[in-house]
């Protein structure tokens, strides 16, 4: 068995609104379209992955939140009907996804041995958090991939950014060292806003594009400011940046996602793709692929 | 009909131990005997709605009421999974449902009711509602926590709730899902060695318990947000469940209280504690935080800038200018109370609005209707050079005032049960206006609050909110 290799790292968003934009057979409300920008994002983002093959998706989802450390979905297949409790109107999904138990069980022993608390979930009764269904079929609509889902520990609010971006960064470096040690191939998904600022209400046709915008100038300068940085292969200034970002933008990546992202993908110092920005009830979003394949993965 | 009432309050935890797990630890048996203390206590009251406003609920878009008449599942704890599963059918009161998200809107608050098969009821009231409702028997309503709401937005949902239980005549028991400290052990333990995680957070719950004890339920409101930043976690809705279940009891003082039990649940504080409504005839308010009545707060993010200027061009132009703000017509509508008997309003709003039994006034001052004259003078010239005025004189126009409008709804001075007075100069004008309130409005009885505040539109001394319960 060779190397495992990290194929692509990517960020990109989960609210249920692409998904109940798109119409797939999965869901049952409809829509008359909206948010355009984002889920032309995903598209370029697909084709762009179309060319590498890969064996499994590892998810981090901030919306499998989990006070008392870091799970991993451990049954190989769930299936069943995920209702947003929030966009209720918006979101009934029936899903049926695989879950890639051998990686994830290699992820948490990993974990483990370097002192974090794990768990793996196997009650079948689970429900797979929105978040996950959501990024899930946006990423890979066929859901021909398992994928590997990992919760979000809520340390940010426990502690600080600063101690959970220690978390995430040895949950990122864990890995790492178990998908090498996989032999697979693996894309890493960060489901994540950036700013995250919403409206609290809604227009009366939550497809109505001319009541979309962000919530405010500052979270706008904020997610340019990390785009840039990403666009840019700066990396480690995101991570520097992490705690100002996160409390004055009221970021997602309070969740961890992106902090693990990026540690996942040994802090890259090489641009990333970015394939849409748009905003989502006034958060804002970003679809962003760091190509790994072209900067590190032999491809012969 | 008589009128509905809350007969009860309950506090009670949301993790899922007491239901799946309550006798792997000593503490999480005794807040299981305490739920099912509570339920018992619950049909012993013959309660016939339970209320339960839930912290495991987040929300959005205003505040989501549940109105499934049957919401069914199987409810697997994202923590504690390893735990078990808990199967659901519950019995939801979904016209209750509906009314109250009706009230919420004449209140000016956001909130929908949601419908949806295989809606993910929350733990925490997945976990009231199997042990304190075991049979079904008792229908029930849900109401979510929104992350963004403050306090005078939880606080007027709790006043419609109450418009909806008066209105329909019932005997409901609110109930807050919720934890005291909610910082759990970040890490795996055995259940033998569950404790509260802190020696500060334990303290904080004691002193909770002992002003719940003692029925001081609006002092624990009114110290909701340092509760919040002494022993809970952040990003999570804040201590905000005891401002709906203080304002769901009056925001009153001198409730009878007892704690049926106080454990550690993996480290946060779980408590069943049982608020009864009799009046204890101690505790009086030791802080002023204002009341309010109609939810204000609304960003209005969604409204274009034509939207905003369309609206502004639709609303009624002033009726005449005089000597202070331009003085309006009230502002028509189905269920608004106008009348030439009482003074122009000095802004777009009714003399007064009926919401089923209930009448809210608009602030009512002293000035005369026709002549906009202020019996007891002015209390300033035109540039505000200050005069001498009478405020018992003041105040009596201002009861005349309230009359006029209540005649005009068909009621009197004997229907008004709640008063808001604002006096500008409190140490100069309190004990006139007190005398004049004893003689009239104190003879009727209604609760009242009065605030010191800096001004009022017109150069007048004394304003009054009053809301009026009028039968139909």
């Amino acid at each position: 068995m060779g190397k495992g290799q990290i194929v692509a790292g990517c960020i990109a968003p989960h609210p249920p609104h692409l998904v109940y934009a798109e119409n797939p057979p999965q869901n049952e409300p409809v829509a008359e379209g909206g948010w355009e920008q984002l889920r032309w994002g995903y598209e370029r983002l697909r084709a762009s992955l179309s060319e590498h093959d890969y064996d499994a998706i590892v998810l981090l989802s901030p919306h499998w939140q989990t006070y008392v450390g870091t799970h991993f979905l451990g049954l190989p297949q769930f299936e069943g009907l995920s209702v947003d409790p929030v966009f209720p109107n918006l979101f009934r999904y029936h899903y049926d996804m695989n879950v890639d138990v051998e990686l994830a069980q290699a992820i948490h022993d990993e974990a483990a041995k370097a002192g974090l608390p794990v768990k793996m979930m196997e009650n079948p009764d689970f429900r797979v958090d929105y978040g996950t269904i959501t990024t899930g079929h946006l990423f890979n609509p066929d859901w021909d991939k398992p994928l590997v889902v990992i919760s979000s520990n809520r340390s940010t609010a426990y502690y600080s950014v600063e101690v959970m971006q220690e978390i995430m960064m040895e949950l990122g470096k864990v890995t790492r060292k178990a998908i090498e040690a996989s032999g697979k191939r693996v894309v890493v998904l960060a489901s994540n806003s950036l700013s995250h600022r919403h409206f609290t209400t809604e227009s009366d046709v939550p497809e109505d594009m001319s009541k979309e915008h962000i919530t405010s100038h500052a979270m706008h300068l904020w997610d340019m400011r990390m785009i840039d940085y990403m666009r840019s292969g700066q990396a480690q200034r995101i991570l520097d940046e992490m705690p100002e970002f996160t409390e004055q933008a009221i970021a997602e990546s309070d969740g961890g996602g992106l902090s693990w992202l990026l540690s996942t993908l040994d802090v890259p110092e090489y641009p990333a793709i970015l394939h849409g920005y748009g905003t989502i009830i006034g958060t804002g979003n970003a679809v962003v692929e760091w190509p790994c394949y072209a900067h590190e993965v032999n491809e012969a | 009909m008589t009128e509905g009432e809350v007969v009860a309050s309950f506090v009670v935890p949301v993790h899922p131990h007491t239901v799946l797990a309550p006798d792997q630890n000593p503490g999480w048996r005794r807040l299981r005997d305490a739920f099912d203390e509570a339920a018992q206590t619950i049909r012993d009251l013959e309660a016939d709605l339970l209320i339960i406003y839930s912290t495991t609920w987040p929300s959005i878009i205003g505040h989501q009421i549940q109105a499934d008449p049957n919401p069914e599942w199987v409810m697997v704890d994202h923590d504690f999974h390893d735990l078990g599963s808990i199967a659901y059918s519950f019995n939801i009161d979904a016209d209750f449902a509906h009314a109250w998200n009706a009230a919420n809107d004449q209140r000016g608050l956001q909130s929908r009711c949601v419908n949806y098969k295989g809606f993910p009821i929350d733990v925490g009231s997945v976990v009231a509602l199997t042990l304190l409702n075991p049979d079904n028997s008792i229908p029930a309503v849900i109401v979510s926590s929104n992350m963004y709401a403050n306090r005078s937005e939880t606080t007027v949902l709790a006043k419609s709730c109450l418009d909806v239980i008066k209105a329909q005549g019932r005997r409901a028991v609110a109930i807050t899902a919720m934890s005291l400290s909610n910082r759990m052990f970040t890490d795996f333990i055995d259940p033998s060695e569950d404790k509260i995680h802190s020696l500060k957070d334990d303290e904080w719950n004691r002193k909770i318990l002992e002003f719940l004890e003692q029925g001081r339920l609006e002092d624990v409101g009114q110290l909701s947000r340092t509760i919040h930043r002494q022993i809970r976690v952040q990003k999570v809705v804040a201590f905000k469940p005891m401002w709906w279940l203080s304002a769901m009891n009056g925001n009153r003082n001198d409730l009878t209280g007892r704690v049926l039990a106080y454990e550690a649940v993996h480290g946060a504080g779980g408590a069943v504690v049982h608020v009864d409504p009799t009046s204890t005839g101690v505790g009086d308010k030791e802080y002023d935080e204002d009341d309010v009545e109609y939810f204000h707060g609304e960003r209005g993010v969604l409204e274009g800038i034509d939207e905003a200027q369309a609206s502004s061009e639709d609303q009624p132009a002033p009726a005449a200018t005089t000597n202070g703000p331009a003085l309006w017509e009230p502002v028509e509508g189905e269920d608004a109370v106008n009348t030439d008997t009482a003074p122009k309003p000095v802004g777009a709003y009714p003399h007064a609005r009926r919401v089923g039994d209930m009448l809210y006034l608009s602030g009512v001052g002293p000035r005369q209707p026709g002549t906009n004259a202020i019996p007891g003078g002015p209390i300033h010239d035109e540039e505000g050079n200050p005069l001498e005025y009478d405020i018992k004189a003041q105040t009596q126009a201002v009861v005349n005032n309230v009359e006029r409008v209540l005649k005009e709804a068909g009621g009197s001075l004997a229907n008004v049960v709640d008063v808001t007075s604002f006096l500008v100069d409190m140490k100069r004008d309190f004990a006139g206006y007190n005398e004049v309130w004893a003689e009239t409005l104190g003879k009727v009885g209604p609760t009242r609050t009065t605030l010191a505040i800096r001004s009022l539109p017109t150069p007048i001394a004394v304003e009054m909110k009053v809301v009026a319960h009028l039968p139909k």
